[in-house]
């Protein structure tokens, strides 16, 4: 059963719509990605799933909860993680995670969560003296803090460094594999494709594409470039006669070969056949980026 | 009620860390007067005051000092800060309603306020011997009625203001009137009539304060005022409250 169902949810901002009947549902245990450009409805989604946000048309329940009815029941087994809140510039690791514990009925054990998201050597320390990432993490912290079954994760590596982003990924996975379904809202298509299951392209209030990242560049194109610089010369009629190869272009001394998913099988199998070696072998595929492309006919600004 | 307890806690830890809220809510009033008793002119009787000396006059204007300091300027301050960046919207996140924070707010700022006007109190009666307030019960019910006063109306401004900024900017406006009617930038007795009369209804309530700290029985009017700001100002700030 969907843990999180929402049918043609629709919210106005006064002549504006956000939201324009946006529908899906969430399986128990998924990372359900939100993707979208700027202002295309994402956040207010979340919002009124949340019940930080009353919606007005459609449905949404979560673990069979209204977000509007039953807000502080919802709230025991939801965590939140918005983007752009901070806490107070004195307040200690430490205090704000133990304060946020006293919120839930049956709290994580804040030393063991501390240690998961690496910050016990930060316990004592003012949240105005942490970097970037370190205030992300002890945000997520906070949003995990209830034992939640569903943790909601807003732009969640807006604004780190590579590296700090990598550790936040890796972060995801593991509360994902300690059984939290997770909704993750995104305008990132490297996030998007590292770590969901499924992703809600999401443009101007409506899902433009609901599939897996494979299934969203697959719909787009099933095509494939492959390219290498060949240690003798041939005929393109020696690749042309393959069923799976579409094309044969030369640019230099490379050879641009396009053709169906399995062309590069048969194009190495060919070419190993008559003694030839691919060097500067490249195989290009089709990106989440150029399916977004496709879909919403803009492109992710970063 | 653990979640209250708990952000009370830290609220108040919040407080005495902040060096300008430890030394200027809780210190400034008493540390004022003191510096005012040192002056030898101003422990003398003087008949512009009706035989008091100035010290004993002084002594509920740095009351009302200590009352505005934390409620006009501190409070509106924070609360204004906590939506600015979020911390009110990230508790809206949790199973406890920020409102919960407000509350917590108000606690440790009535604490500190109270704490201030105690330090005001005692360390005028040890150091320069001003009398403890001669009528206990009307001094309390004024001191009551004149915070609620003043708290509420930093509550509003707390309510309406958009921005950290726009909220110092409108407290120091009303600061600087508490302060001015509630006689701390001039003695009353320097003050037109008129001014002085307006005065007495301006929270918290200067004249009430005097007279019950020198034996005379608060007039009723102006204590009527106080409660009624306390109410209309603290129901309008509880209905237009923007949490984000």
């Amino acid at each position: 059963m969907a843990i999180i169902e929402v049918r043609d949810l629709v919210k106005d901002y006064g002549s504006m719509r956000a939201v324009d009947g946006i529908s899906f549902e969430v399986e128990e245990g998924e990372i359900f990605g939100i993707l979208g450009p700027n202002g295309a409805g994402k956040t207010t989604t979340v919002e009124c799933i949340e019940g930080l946000r009353s919606r007005d048309g459609g449905s949404v329940r979560v673990m069979g909860l209204d977000p509007e009815r039953d807000g502080p029941e919802l709230k025991q087994v939801l965590g939140i993680q918005l983007q752009e809140s901070r806490l107070p510039d004195r307040i200690r690791v430490g205090e704000a995670l133990d304060l946020y514990a006293s919120f839930y009925r049956s709290p994580a054990n804040t030393d063991r969560l501390i240690e998961k998201l690496g910050l016990e050597r930060k316990r004592k320390t003012p949240f105005g003296k942490l970097s970037g990432g370190q205030q992300q993490r002890l945000s997520i912290a906070l949003a995990l803090v209830g034992n939640p079954r569903v943790a909601v994760l807003d732009e969640l590596t807006t604004g780190l460094d590579p590296q700090a982003r990598r550790d936040t990924w890796d972060l995801i996975e593991q509360v994902r594999n300690s059984g939290v379904t997770i909704i993750l809202v995104t305008h990132f298509m490297d996030e998007a494709e590292r770590l969901c299951d499924r992703i809600a392209v999401v443009d101007t209030g409506k899902i433009v594409a609901l599939d897996t990242p494979a299934g969203l560049t697959a719909r787009v194109s099933e095509e494939q470039r492959v390219r290498f610089r060949p240690s003798a010369a041939f005929a393109d009629a020696l690749l042309l006669d393959l069923p799976e190869v579409a094309r044969v272009e030369r640019s230099g001394p490379h050879v641009v070969v396009t053709g169906d998913g399995n062309v590069l099988q048969a194009v190495a199998s060919v070419l190993a056949r008559n003694q030839i070696v691919a060097a500067e072998l490249r195989v290009e595929q089709v990106s989440l980026d150029d399916a977004f492309v496709a879909l919403t006919g803009k492109s992710l600004e970063h | 009620m653990p979640a209250l307890g708990k952000l009370v806690q830290i609220e108040a830890r919040l407080f005495l860390r902040d060096p300008m809220s430890f030394t200027i809510g809780l210190l400034l009033p008493s540390v004022i007067l003191l510096g005012l008793g040192a002056i030898p002119a101003l422990r003398e009787p003087s008949p512009d005051m009706g035989g008091q000396r100035f010290i004993d006059y002084f002594a509920p204007s740095a009351l009302v000092m200590a009352v505005a300091v934390v409620g006009l300027t501190n409070l509106p301050a924070v609360l204004a800060t906590y939506r600015e960046r979020g911390v009110l919207r990230r508790m809206r996140t949790t199973p406890v309603h920020p409102a919960k924070l407000l509350l917590a707010q108000m606690i440790v700022n009535l604490a500190a306020a109270l704490a201030s006007a105690v330090l005001v109190v005692v360390s005028g009666k040890l150091v320069f011997d001003v009398p403890m307030p001669q009528r206990p019960i009307g001094f309390a019910i004024a001191f009551v009625l004149g915070i609620s006063s003043v708290f509420a109306i930093g509550m509003l401004v707390a309510a309406v203001a958009p921005t950290s900024r726009a909220a110092s900017g409108l407290t120091t406006v009303l600061f600087m009137s508490v302060m001015f009617f509630g006689g701390v930038y001039l003695p009353r007795f320097m003050l037109p009539d008129a001014i002085a009369r307006v005065g007495d209804y301006v929270p918290p309530g200067v004249q009430s304060l005097l007279d019950a700290w020198t034996g005379t029985a608060p007039a009723a009017a102006p204590l009527a005022v106080m409660a009624a700001t306390a109410i209309a100002a603290g129901t309008l700030a509880a209905r237009i409250f923007k949490w984000e």
